[in-house]
């Protein structure tokens, strides 16, 4: 039996020897090299090999063929330095800090009785030195806030909402309460709808009464919202503002094809903070805004609605939008530059959110509406939050608290005791619910 | 991509103005280029022998700043990463998160199967396309490599997506991969104590890899160490902490190493992430099914926002993956794609002249919609397309941009008059206001349709055709 040896053999051989030159060398009978895949051969070897292999090739002509194949095992230069990978390469990772020139305006809203309204507790939205849960960049100042919506009359609500407000619809008091006890509202908003002509056209001295109500029956600050229509909302939230004089509500909104001078000048004289809405145009915010400084609107009363759109409904656009215009303040354009409040109860205009099944017999199964519609509010809430938002008015309690636990956690307060030390347990993870 | 203006593209190119690509000049394409718009396999004279030195150079300097990766074969392969900026106003965000579903190997036969191919054949329609999942995240739950290999196995048999094999143990993802070592499966994973072994069989196999780490100077280094051993096609799992200061700094890890890839130009870590937002179901055992779906929803939408390239995801409840797809459509759409429609007076199916007229904005999204609920629910009818402004019928009602006048000139401009034997239009429920205007302003009957196009179909059976005619 002949005696096989590896490469590695004569490698191990020839250095015991310290060659590294072989000469006149002949080999005779079947020679047979294996080239394991593990294990470096040493440059030196290969020179050897080659060398002899030339001496063969000379002597056997028939054998070219045998000859090229080996070469080309022996020739990779790469393959050698592949084998150097067995070493870890400890390295750093580094990364560098965005270094942002601008700042968001700090808005308070409520006033307690030492600033001469009669809240217990007013928030503060703003102030950010840099995107949105960026606390790596700069520590985000203050946690977004949430507004959960009341009416002034009951309103069709998706089904999965109703079971919430059944019992209060008739009374914007106790629904303002049920929000803040039940559901945890950092403020409520009263939205004054059945002021609109197309609707109920109730008197601006009707709407004027609901929002003294919903004061006495809150102490959190609110938000007045109008009906959105536009030749009616300046003498409705006027009346609004007297009403509420003093308690540094958020007034909402002034936008251009309305008399936004006499809401500005409503919110002004009653000590109020006023809501300056656009329609997903980063140029007509410019705009607005800079017709309220014109009109001596101080920067601190400022909050900009750049418009929600719902999931799968243009959210992408209002995604694009309010980041663009956190980015545009961050970088130092001061028309820009203030807190952003989102209509997030707009997510339940997506059919999804309501729908019993999908229209279209094409699509796989929706499952029930009852589990969609508060995740499409959640998600619509949450996309618009990383983009720039910091106050978030909304509908769905579950929603509402999900958003809050979430940004809560992002911001970094650590309001949540889960264990994660099992995360990287994953793949073997067992579904027992 | 390294290329700043046209000019430093145009170099490169042939310089003929041949047209091949479909561009007048060259200087057009190079621009294109820039923009993502056109591919360099679009100039073909530059395929030559010829022009590869420069080909090469050019292709170099195209790259996306984060290395694309691409999973599976066929039809359904996807590409990963791939991305160039940080926000997307920017240009565009490139190759969507891709949605991986999970299956894992304890799972009985027929569950499997039922499973993967709910994942396979999930679908909804969505601005004039179906959306549909990405890929399949296999689970070795057993940690026995035949176990494994057999559920590998009858997963591919069921389904043609994109695989991830899961395992840390490397004989057991080694059986899984050799039952589907030609569908270019995605491994899960290389960490700090099974590098090596994991490291020759991506090189073995020639497969993408995902290196898994919290410690971003562990992951650093394990890139380090395979892009040194040749392996290119890498992913990074920086872990996901479902929740509390763990779910805020997963949130800073994904933020600080794509800003590290795109905005420090550091090409070690510039490669796509895995985000596994599943880990929500394992951060409270007393939540329930819809809590811990919701939860996961959560952490998805988080990630997708920021920088998470594939996804791994646990609950295929519908409204799971509606929302997370949906997201994913938005967030990908191209900004610099048109919002609107051209407007006019479409057919939908086969219209004869007593087919209602439906008015609608031209708005993209509200336009498919409309069209989708009509055509699918074969309502032979014509589509009065107004120009809106590319607004949709509410914001177009209350901002001025959808009037009576402007219904009254669509009405002349397309000669609706001349379609149908009937003067009667249905305008959208969420334009009821402007219905007495519109009577007024063309002379025709006005009848107020749903506020949603879905409850089209409903609305035809006790509304058309209409019962007086005046």
């Amino acid at each position: 039996m002949r005696k096989k040896i590896t490469l590695g053999d004569l490698a191990s051989i020839l250095e015991n020897y310290d060659i590294v030159e072989l000469e006149d060398v002949k080999i005779k009978g079947d020679v047979e090299i294996e080239l394991s895949q593990s294990g470096a051969i040493p440059p030196s070897l290969i020179q050897v090999l080659q060398t002899m292999l030339n001496v063969v090739d000379k002597q056997i002509e028939s054998t070219l063929s045998t000859r090229e194949s080996l070469i080309q095992v022996l020739q990779p230069v790469q393959y050698v330095e592949e084998q150097k990978v067995a070493v870890f390469e400890d390295t750093k990772f580094e990364v560098a800090k965005a270094a942002w020139t601008g700042k968001i305006e700090e808005v308070t809203l409520g006033a307690t009785t030492s600033d001469g309204g009669t809240r217990e507790s007013t928030v503060t939205i703003g102030g950010e030195k840099s995107l949105p849960f960026y606390n790596f960049d700069s520590q985000m100042p203050h946690p977004p806030v949430i507004s959960v919506d009341c009416f002034d009359m009951p309103i069709p609500l998706a089904k999965a909402v109703r079971g919430f407000y059944d019992d209060v619809m008739e009374d914007p008091g106790e629904w303002a309460k049920k929000n803040v006890r039940e559901f945890g509202a950092d403020m409520v908003t009263i939205h004054l709808i059945s002021t609109d002509p197309m609707i109920k056209d109730t008197s601006a001295r009707d709407a004027a009464k609901t929002v003294e109500d919903v004061l006495q029956a809150v102490k959190v600050p609110i938000v007045i919202g109008g009906s959105g229509n536009p030749d009616k909302d300046p003498a409705v939230l006027e009346a609004a503002a007297e009403a509420a004089a003093g308690e540094r509500c958020l007034i909402a909104s002034a936008n251009l094809n309305m008399d936004y001078e006499r809401i500005a000048k409503a919110a002004q004289d009653n000590g109020h903070v006023i809501l300056s809405w656009t329609q997903l145009d980063i140029n007509a915010q410019k705009t607005l805004n800079r017709y309220l400084f014109k009109l001596g609107v101080p920067r601190e009363d400022i909050v900009i609605d750049p418009t929600t759109a719902a999931l799968g409904y243009g959210l992408d656009y209002a995604f694009t939008n309010i980041e663009r215009m956190k980015i545009a303040a961050l970088k130092g354009d001061t028309d820009l530059a203030f807190p952003i409040s989102c209509g997030v109860t707009n997510a339940w205009g997506a059919r999804e959110s309501w729908m019993k099944d999908s229209p279209l017999a094409e699509d796989s199964d929706w499952g029930p509406a009852a589990y969609r519609g508060p995740l499409y509010e959640i998600i619509t809430g949450l996309t618009l939050g990383i983009a720039g938002g910091d106050l978030f008015m909304m509908m769905h309690p579950e929603a509402a608290a999900a958003i809050k636990r979430v940004t809560q956690m992002l911001f970094g307060a650590d309001t949540d005791g889960a264990k994660g030390e099992n995360v990287g347990e994953w793949v073997t993870w067992e579904d027992n619910k | 991509m390294k290329l700043s203006s046209p000019m430093d593209a145009w170099k490169y190119l042939p310089g003929t103005n041949c047209k091949e690509c479909g561009e007048k000049t060259c200087l057009a394409f190079a621009s294109l280029l820039l923009e993502r718009q056109k591919k360099l396999e679009d100039c073909t004279p530059l395929l030559e022998p010829k022009y590869a030195a420069k080909a090469k150079e050019l292709a170099e300097l195209l790259a996306p700043e984060i290395r694309e990766v691409a999973i599976g074969v066929g039809a359904r392969a996807s590409k990963i990463g791939g991305e160039d900026i940080m926000h997307r106003h920017e240009l565009t965000f490139y190759d969507r998160t891709s949605l991986a579903y999970d299956v894992w190997d304890t799972m009985s036969e027929q569950d499997l199967r039922e499973r993967v191919k709910k994942i396979t054949k999930w679908r909804k329609f969505y601005v004039g396309e179906f959306l549909t999942l990405d890929a399949i995240a296999v689970r070795s739950v057993s940690c026995e490599a035949e176990t494994f290999a057999g559920c590998v196995k009858c997963v591919a048999e069921e389904t043609d997506m994109p695989l991830i094999l899961c395992s840390f143990d490397a004989n057991v993802l080694e059986a899984g991969l050799k039952e589907v070592s030609d569908r270019n499966p995605l491994l899960y994973a290389a960490d700090k104590t099974n590098w090596q072994a994991i490291l020759e069989l991506a090189k073995q196999y020639n497969v993408p890899v995902t290196l898994s780490s919290p410690d971003l100077d562990t992951l650093n280094s394990l890139a380090t160490t395979f892009a040194a051993a040749g392996i290119a096609d890498l992913v990074l799992d920086p872990w996901t902490y479902p929740t509390g200061k763990g779910l805020a700094d997963t949130f800073s890890r994904f933020v600080r190493i794509r800003r590290a890839g795109i905005v420090d130009g550091n090409k070690g870590i510039a490669y796509p992430l895995m985000g596994v937002p599943m880990t929500a179901w394992m951060a409270n055992d007393n939540q329930d099914a819809l809590a811990a779906s919701y939860w996961e929803a959560i952490i998805a939408d988080t990630l997708i926002l920021r920088y998470a390239d594939i996804l791994i995801l646990h609950s295929i409840e519908p409204h799971s993956q509606i929302t997370e797809r949906t997201l994913v459509a938005n967030i990908y759409t191209d900004p610099r794609r048109p919002v609107s429609v051209d407007p006019g007076l479409r057919e939908v199916g086969s219209p004869t002249d007593s087919a209602p007229i439906f008015v609608t904005t031209n708005f993209a999204l509200t336009y498919y919609t409309v069209e989708s609920d009509l055509s699918s629910n074969k309502i032979d009818c014509y589509l009065m397309v107004v120009d809106s402004d590319g607004l949709g019928v509410e914001a177009a009602v209350a901002g001025g941009q959808l009037t009576a006048d402007m219904i009254k000139d669509t009405v002349a401009s397309y000669d609706a008059e001349k379609k149908v034997a009937h003067k009667t239009m249905v305008l959208p429920g969420l334009a009821a206001r402007i219905s007495g205007e519109t009577e007024d302003a063309t002379g025709w009957s006005v009848l107020v349709g749903p506020r949603d196009s879905g409850r089209i179909p409903g609305w035809m059976t006790d509304n058309w055709p209409p019962k007086t005619s005046s």
